[in-house]
């Protein structure tokens, strides 16, 4: 009987320790190769766009939405596979592009703040990018030459009808005061003719285009250059994709070097307990990956620090433990009541420690920015998941451990015979 | 193994080596303008990392920049034809013409990093820091007085003070430069240090409870020898992760790793020889002036009574 428990014991451990590293070998690769990398690990561009209000206009939320569909449209032009555009505050958007191959042409797509205006010759404006529903390039089907044709929205369509129709009545046909010049970032376009009063909406820009193409360009440019307020880049980061992979590969290199440091310091120190930390980590680094994976998070530099400083916290709740545990047995506990009661008793100190830090993290999350929220998101995720690891995990594997009379040897924990008192040796 | 050092027996000397760490911190940034050396991130401007694919001088880089009347810019050379250069804040087109004329001028280039950030960016982010600074601080004391007591919470805050003097006070001595992830690692460190010091509190909060007869300097000693080996433990495996980073993960996070390393080592000897020792004297204080205003309330209690005797 006593004889297939022991047994049993070793099986068991060997099982479970065997199916943890298995696990770890398997999964971790694939896990680390399925998150999001930031683009300060793989190359991109960060944009923080600010629109300006004018005297005449504030910049209201609705100017904000067709700010963001005009850079998506942009962005989606660049082919950019996971863009993030986000709307920060009342007057700014974020642009965000992971893994481009060449950041500073995205920025220049971006970054054409282009404002759309049409102006009489006496510099009044007609109507501005706003205004402007569509503008598509197409070819005449009598004269074979290619023209633009524009599109206004309702507001527009009023405001051009008016303006045309005020032209055709103060000025004779080819008063050189009879244009409309479309201007782009205060760049005239184009200097039209208005041949008549034009009250549909529908205009066409027409003549002075040596190609299709270039009439195509500028549709292009007219369609998403109609920002509906003028906007300037605040903030910009572009990282090169080489500097990327070099941060990559840097931060790697760190991360597994620190890893087998501190698995190494708590074998040497702890020993047999030690290494059941070591495989509680394991499961910690999975647990934490895959939380951050399941949110969809991205893995940014401070994001990395963030996690190889919540390993040094994971480790400080195994050896706050430990030490209660070498504590208890120095008092003559037997080792199971000694596991016990280094459980129980470090409790209390694990949960204040950590409750504190996570205060802390939660003030980072709601007051930072940026790369400073993805480090308190990973601080806390990678506190919590320490603190169930240390107390469900540790405790588990412990427990089946010291089930083994082969690991019941008190040198084993670290312990010295001769520190224990007399009356409770030889017990267990 | 188990300790029985004096800890508490020699404050004065503890708090003198506090000091004389902070002091020198404190007069560099009374000194210096700006008290310390924000990178762009707080001042606004533009970071350009080129490398150049031949042999290139730094003067040569300062040459191209001086005929953009670019001459308060900083060239930093980082190896390998490589230069970090910063800038007052350009927009897109000045950045264009700076690029194109080193390119032009110098040869061919790889643009590994091109980042601009507004002053008002560097503004708000500077003051978003303090704002959550003292937010946490205040959370944490209130935190700690629930699950402890008022005075816990007081001498756990002035540590961790203690220990951002001390890691500010350092940066500003050195003049390292200080980015947006200097303000992640100071409240980080805010988090360790009293994560630290409550681990230290925690027990003795239990050696109270169980009180033998030992005063309560004895007390406290015995806590801190008792909880000893964890703290020298766990500080050496943090400091295990970070020299990994600081050494192995490349310039971005050197700042981080370097603040957080001297944090961490500040508070792991604040939750020792300051905390501890602070919510002794600061125990002790609050006693007195309870002695101090029970006698005074008996003294005027006692003395319409004693006057008619005289």
């Amino acid at each position: 009987m006593a004889g297939g428990k022991r047994g049993g014991g070793l099986l068991k451990v060997a099982v479970v320790f065997i199916a943890i590293l298995a696990l770890g070998v398997g999964a971790f690769k694939p896990l680390l190769g399925a998150m999001k990398l930031g683009l300060d690990l793989q190359g991109g561009v960060y944009v923080l766009l600010q629109a300006q209000s004018t005297p005449e206009h504030a910049v209201t939320g609705e100017d904000m939405a067709a700010l963001e569909r005009v850079m998506r449209d942009r962005v989606d032009q660049l082919g950019i596979a996971e863009p993030v555009i986000q709307r920060e505050g009342s007057d700014r958007l974020i642009i965000q592009l992971a893994g481009v191959s060449n950041p500073e042409e995205a920025i220049k797509m971006i970054g054409k703040t282009a404002m759309l205006e049409f102006k009489t010759s006496d510099g009044q404006v007609v109507v501005t990018g706003k205004d402007l529903k569509d503008a598509k390039a197409v070819i005449d089907q009598q004269t074979r030459e290619p023209e633009i044709s524009l599109k206004f929205n309702a507001e527009g369509t009023q405001k051009f009808a008016e303006a045309t129709q005020k032209l055709v009545n103060s000025y004779g046909r080819g008063d050189p005061k009879r244009h409309i010049a479309i201007y782009l970032d205060n760049q005239l376009l184009t200097n039209p003719h208005v041949d008549e009063a034009i009250p549909s909406g529908e205009a066409v820009i027409r003549g002075g285009f040596a190609s299709f193409q270039e009439a195509a360009n500028l549709a292009a440019l007219l369609r998403g250059g109609a920002l509906p307020v003028p906007v300037q880049i605040i903030e910009r980061r572009t990282v090169g994709p080489t500097l990327g992979a070099d941060s990559l590969a840097k931060s790697k290199t760190a991360i597994i070097t620190g890893l087998v440091l501190i698995a190494l310091f708590m074998l040497v120190v702890y020993r047999l307990p030690g290494l059941v930390a070591d495989f509680s980590l394991i499961i910690y680094g999975l647990i934490v990956l895959g939380v951050l994976w399941a949110l969809k998070a991205t893995l940014t530099l401070p994001g990395i620090a963030g996690l190889l400083l919540s390993v040094g916290m994971a480790v400080d709740a195994n050896v706050i433990i430990y030490e209660r545990l070498k504590e208890e047995l120095r008092n003559g506990k037997t080792l199971r009541a000694a596991v016990d009661a280094g459980f129980k008793r470090a409790f209390t100190t694990i949960f204040d420690s950590n409750a504190t830090t996570v205060l802390a993290a939660i003030v980072l999350y709601f007051l930072g920015s940026g790369t400073v929220r993805g480090f308190a998101i990973t601080l806390s995720l990678g506190i919590a998941a320490s603190m169930f690891t240390a107390i469900t995990l540790t405790r588990f594997l412990l427990h089946l451990v010291i089930g083994v009379p082969a690991f019941q040897r008190l040198w084993l924990f670290g312990v010295k015979e001769n520190q224990i008192p007399v009356a409770a040796r030889g017990e267990i | 193994m188990s300790f029985n050092f004096d800890f508490v027996g020699r404050r004065k000397w503890w708090y003198a080596l506090s000091l004389l760490i902070i002091i020198p911190g404190l007069i560099a940034m009374a000194l210096h303008r700006p008290v310390l050396n924000f990178g762009i991130d707080f001042t606004g401007g533009n970071i350009i990392d080129v490398q150049f694919q031949q042999p290139v001088s730094a003067g040569q880089v300062r040459e191209v920049l001086d005929s953009l009347d670019l001459g308060t810019s900083s060239i930093q050379a980082t190896g390998n034809n490589e230069f970090l250069i910063r800038t007052p804040e350009l927009n897109e087109e000045q950045t264009d013409r700076l690029i194109g004329a080193l390119r032009d001028k110098i040869g061919q280039l790889d643009l590994k990093r091109n980042e601009k950030v507004g002053a008002t960016i560097g503004r708000e982010l500077t003051i978003k820091g303090i704002e959550a600074m003292a937010i946490a601080w205040v959370l944490m004391v209130i935190y700690i007085t629930i699950r402890f007591e008022f005075l816990s919470g007081l001498a756990a805050i002035l540590a961790l003070i203690h220990d951002v003097l001390v890691t500010v006070g350092l940066f500003a001595v050195f003049r390292w430069e200080v980015d947006s992830t200097f303000v992640a690692a100071i409240l980080t460190i805010i988090g360790y240090s009293i994560n630290d010091t409550i681990v230290i509190f925690d027990r003795i909060r239990e050696n109270l409870r169980l009180r033998r007869k030992e005063t309560i300097e004895e007390l406290v000693n015995r806590s801190i020898n008792q909880s000893l080996t964890r703290s020298i433990n766990t500080v050496l495996t943090v400091i295990i992760a970070l020299l990994a980073l600081m050494i192995l993960g490349g310039e971005t996070t050197r700042t981080f790793a370097l603040a957080m390393l001297i944090g961490t080592i500040s508070g792991a000897y604040s939750s020792i020889f300051t905390a501890s020792p602070l919510w002794i004297d600061l125990r002790n204080l609050s006693r007195e002036r309870h002695r101090q205003a029970a006698t005074s309330k008996a003294a005027t209690k006692a003395k319409p009574r004693k006057a008619p005797s005289h």
